[in-house]
C-alpha cells in the first residue's frame, strides 16, 4: 500500500506497460518534454526517449489518424488527446476509421490504440475545455469507453486498456488529477467491464461513473445520516457496459437515479434510463431520474460552473425526493 | 529535394519496351476490370452505386504499383480498384467484394470504398475523402522503427488537396523523416467540381515542397514517365525524405455509375480523353515494333476473359450469411452486440 495521485497512478500505469511491451508508445501534444498538459507523462520522457514518447504539432485529426496507421501496423500507440472537447476534430478518424476498420475489413485488423483525453468541469476552463462528451463515443460500435474515477482504477483500467485489441478512448477527469488514495498496484487486477458496488442500501440506487462518483458517495453518505440508505455503482466502463450489475441491485430496490456530468439530452443518463426502464419495468417503483449536467454550455465562472453540473447537495435533494415520492405512495 | 519535374530528367530514364508491355498490360488489366465493375452495376448485381471509376488514371495505379514491395503498405480512396489490381489483388475477390458478397476481400462488409487486404498491405480504401491519408503516417512510424526500408504510400484525389488532414499528415512526415509518400491522382474533377472552380494554387507539387517533401507533378499520359517520378519519390522515401506525386490525368467518366457528368460538355470530354494512357501505351509498342496490333489484341482478348470470368465468380458467389452481421465489431472472442430483436423478445418475455 501506498498513497498515490490519479495522476501518478496513470503514469506509473504507462510506465509499466511501456516497459513491458516495446511496442506500446505515447503520440500527442506536449506528452514528451513537457510532460504532458496536466503532467501525466512527466519524466516519461526521460526514461523511454523521443522514438516512445512522441511529440507532435497541433494536429489533433492526424494524431488519431497516425495512431490508427501505427495500431494496424504491429504498434500499440496511445494518443493523447488534450482536452476532450477537441474529440470533435478527431471524429473521422475515431469514428469512421478506427471504430470501423475491423468491421469494414471483414475481420482483417483490427485497431489496437488507446485515446487518453481528459474532460470535466472544475477548473473554470470555459465552455470548450470543460465538457463531458462520452456520448459521442458511447453512440459510435467498436469503439471501447473507459472513464475512471479512482486511483486505483486509473491504475488498473489504463493497463488493461492498453491489453485490449479495439480502440480504447480512455477519459480521466481534470479534477481528479491530484486525487489521493492509498492503493497496492500489485493486487490483483478488478475484471475488466465489471461494474463497481460502493456500497449497498435498500431504499434507492445510484448508478454514477468518472467524478461524479465521488459527489454520489458524499450524497450518499449525507443521505445515511438521515436513515437513507443508497446503492452506488460505479460503471467504470461504458463500453463494455455492465447492465447485469445494474439490474441485479435496481430489481432489488425499485428506485434508481443515473448520475451522470455529461448535459442531459440524449446522454449516457438517456441510454442507461432507457435501458433500466426497458428492462426492469416491473421492478420500477418510480421512474428512473436523470441527474445529469444541464443542457447548456460550461460558463467561466465558478458559481455557474460549479451549478451547471450536479453537485452533492443536489443529488442528496434529489435522492431524497425520489426517495419520500415513494414513502407518500 | 528535388525540384519539380523537368523533361531532361525524365528522358534520363531508360526505357525498355519489355517493361511497358508489362505496364500496358497492367493498365489493361485495370481498364477492363472497371468496364466490367460498369456492367456488374448494370446487371443489378454489385451492391451498391457507390462506384468510382479509375477509368483513364491507369498510369497513376500502374506507375506507382510497379514500384511496391513487399512489406510496402498503401491506402487508397473511393476511386482505388485500381491500384489494389495493380499491386497484386485477385480479380474475382475483388469484384466479389463489389458485389458484397462473403468471398470478397472482406466478406462483403467492405464493397468497393472499404477494400483492403493485410496481406498485400492494403491499409484499405476509403470513403472520406482524405480519411486514409493519416495512417501511413502511423505506418510509416512503424516502418522507421523495424528500418527495413518499407514504404507507406497514401494514394488520393486532387479534391483531398483541399482537406486539412493531408496537411496535418504531410508536416509530420517530413518532420519525422518517415519512408511515406503522398500520392494525388489528379482526374480534375472533385465529383462534380472542377480543380479550377476548388483551388487557385494548382502546381500541386509545391505544396509538397513548402513542407519539405520531394516533390513532383508528373503527366500520366506515358505510364513510363510516372514510373520514373514514382521510382524518385519512392527511393527517396526508402531513404528516409518523404515525398510528394501528383500525377496529372483525366476521369473518363462521371463521378460514380450514376452520374452522367451534366457538369462537361461533350468537346470536354473528348478533349480530356485524349489523355488516354492504355492507349498511348498500345501506340508506342506498336510504333517501336515492340508488339504487332495483332500481339496486343490477343493480349487484350485474354485480359477480357480473365476479367468476364470476375462477374461470374460473383454472380456465383454467396451472400454473407446474415449472423455474419453481428460479427467482427469487436474482437474474437469479445461478446457480440445483442440483435435488437434479441433484445425486445428478452424484455417481453417476462409478461
Amino acid at each position: 500500500m501506498a498513497e498515490m495521485t490519479y495522476r501518478d497512478a496513470l503514469k506509473q500505469a504507462l510506465r509499466d506497460a511501456m516497459a513491458e511491451d516495446d511496442t506500446v508508445m505515447v503520440i500527442g501534444e506536449e506528452v514528451g518534454r513537457y510532460g504532458g498538459a496536466y503532467g501525466v507523462t512527466k519524466g516519461l520522457y526521460e526514461e523511454f526517449g523521443p522514438d516512445r514518447l512522441i511529440d507532435t504539432p497541433i494536429s489533433e485529426p492526424a494524431i488519431v489518424g497516425a495512431a490508427v496507421g501505427a495500431a494496424m501496423s504491429g504498434l500499440r500507440p496511445v494518443a493523447e488527446l488534450m482536452y476532450v472537447d477537441f474529440i470533435g476534430m478527431t471524429m473521422d478518424q475515431l469514428g469512421n476509421q478506427a471504430a470501423k476498420i475491423r468491421y469494414m475489413f471483414g475481420g482483417q485488423v483490427g485497431v489496437p490504440m488507446v485515446l487518453r483525453t481528459q474532460g470535466g468541469t472544475g477548473r473554470s476552463a470555459g465552455a470548450q475545455h470543460s465538457q463531458s462528451l462520452e456520448a459521442y463515443v458511447m453512440h459510435t460500435p467498436g469503439l471501447r469507453l473507459v472513464m475512471p474515477a479512482t486511483v486505483s482504477d486509473a491504475y488498473h483500467l489504463l493497463r488493461q486498456s492498453l491489453k485490449q485489441p479495439d480502440p480504447v478512448v480512455f477519459i480521466e477527469h481534470k479534477a481528479l488529477y491530484t486525487m489521493k488514495e492509498d492503493v497496492d498496484l500489485a493486487a490483483p487486477a478488478p475484471e475488466w467491464g465489471k461494474a463497481r458496488v460502493h456500497r449497498t442500501g435498500d431504499d434507492l440506487v445510484i448508478v454514477t461513473y468518472s467524478r461524479q462518483l465521488h459527489h454520489v458517495l458524499a450524497a450518499a453518505e449525507a443521505m445515511a445520516r438521515k436513515g437513507v440508505q443508497a446503492t452506488v455503482i460505479d460503471l467504470r466502463s461504458l463500453n463494455p457496459l455492465d447492465f447485469d450489475t445494474v439490474r441485479t441491485h435496481v430489481e432489488r430496490v425499485g428506485r434508481v437515479m443515473v448520475v451522470s456530468e455529461g448535459v442531459m439530452t440524449a446522454g449516457v443518463g438517456a441510454e442507461l434510463s432507457a435501458r433500466i426502464h426497458e428492462e426492469c419495468f416491473d421492478f420500477l417503483a418510480e421512474p428512473v431520474i436523470r441527474v445529469c449536467g444541464e443542457d447548456i454550455p460550461i460558463s467561466v465562472s465558478v458559481e455557474l460552473e460549479k451549478n451547471s453540473v450536479p453537485t452533492a447537495a443536489f443529488i442528496q435533494t434529489a435522492g431524497e425526493k425520489l426517495v419520500g415520492l415513494r414513502t407518500a405512495a | 529535394m528535388t525540384a519539380p519535374i523537368d523533361t531532361a530528367v525524365a528522358e534520363k530514364v531508360p526505357r525498355s519496351n519489355t517493361e511497358l508491355l508489362a505496364l500496358y498490360r497492367q493498365m489493361r488489366r485495370v481498364r477492363t476490370f472497371e468496364e466490367r465493375v460498369g456492367e456488374l452495376f448494370v446487371r443489378g448485381q454489385s451492391a451498391g452505386s457507390m462506384l468510382h471509376l479509375s477509368i483513364g488514371e491507369e498510369s497513376a495505379a500502374v506507375g506507382v504499383a510497379s514500384l511496391m514491395r513487399d512489406g510496402d503498405t498503401f491506402t487508397t480512396h473511393h476511386r482505388g480498384h485500381g491500384i489494389f489490381l495493380a499491386r497484386g489483388a485477385d480479380p474475382n475477390r475483388m469484384m466479389a467484394e463489389i458485389g458484397g458478397k462473403e468471398e470478397g476481400y472482406c466478406r462483403g462488409k467492405g464493397g468497393s470504398m472499404h477494400i483492403a487486404d493485410m496481406g498485400l498491405g492494403h491499409l484499405g480504401a476509403n470513403a472520406i475523402v482524405g480519411g486514409g491519408i493519416p495512417a501511413v503516417v502511423g505506418a510509416g512510424l512503424a516502418s522507421k522503427r523495424e528500418g527495413r526500408g518499407a514504404v507507406s504510400i497514401a494514394f488520393f484525389g486532387d479534391g483531398a488537396m483541399q482537406q486539412g488532414i493531408l496537411y496535418e499528415s504531410m508536416n509530420m512526415a517530413a518532420l519525422w523523416d518517415l519512408p511515406v509518400i503522398f500520392v494525388c491522382i489528379n482526374n480534375q474533377y472533385g465529383m462534380g467540381t472542377r480543380i479550377e472552380q476548388a483551388t487557385k494554387g494548382r502546381a500541386l507539387h509545391e505544396r509538397g515542397l513548402a513542407f519539405g517533401l520531394n516533390s513532383e507533378t508528373v503527366d500520366g499520359l506515358d505510364v513510363r514517365d510516372v514510373r520514373a517520378a514514382a521510382g524518385r519519390i519512392i527511393d527517396g522515401a526508402r531513404g528516409g525524405t518523404p515525398g510528394f506525386l501528383a500525377v496529372e490525368c483525366y476521369r473518363f467518366f462521371g463521378h460514380a455509375r450514376m452520374d452522367k457528368s451534366p457538369y462537361r460538355t461533350p468537346e470536354d470530354e473528348e478533349q480530356g480523353r485524349a489523355k488516354d494512357p492504355v492507349g498511348f501505351a498500345r501506340k508506342a509498342l506498336v510504333e517501336s515494333g515492340e508488339s504487332s496490333e495483332a500481339d496486343l489484341d490477343a493480349l487484350d482478348a485474354e485480359i477480357a476473359q480473365e476479367m468476364d470470368a470476375t462477374i461470374d465468380f460473383t454472380v456465383a458467389a454467396r451472400e454473407p450469411a446474415l449472423q455474419t452481421m453481428f460479427r467482427d465489431v469487436y474482437a474474437p472472442g469479445e461478446p457480440e452486440p445483442e440483435s435488437v430483436a434479441a433484445r425486445i423478445d428478452r424484455i417481453l418475455a417476462g409478461d
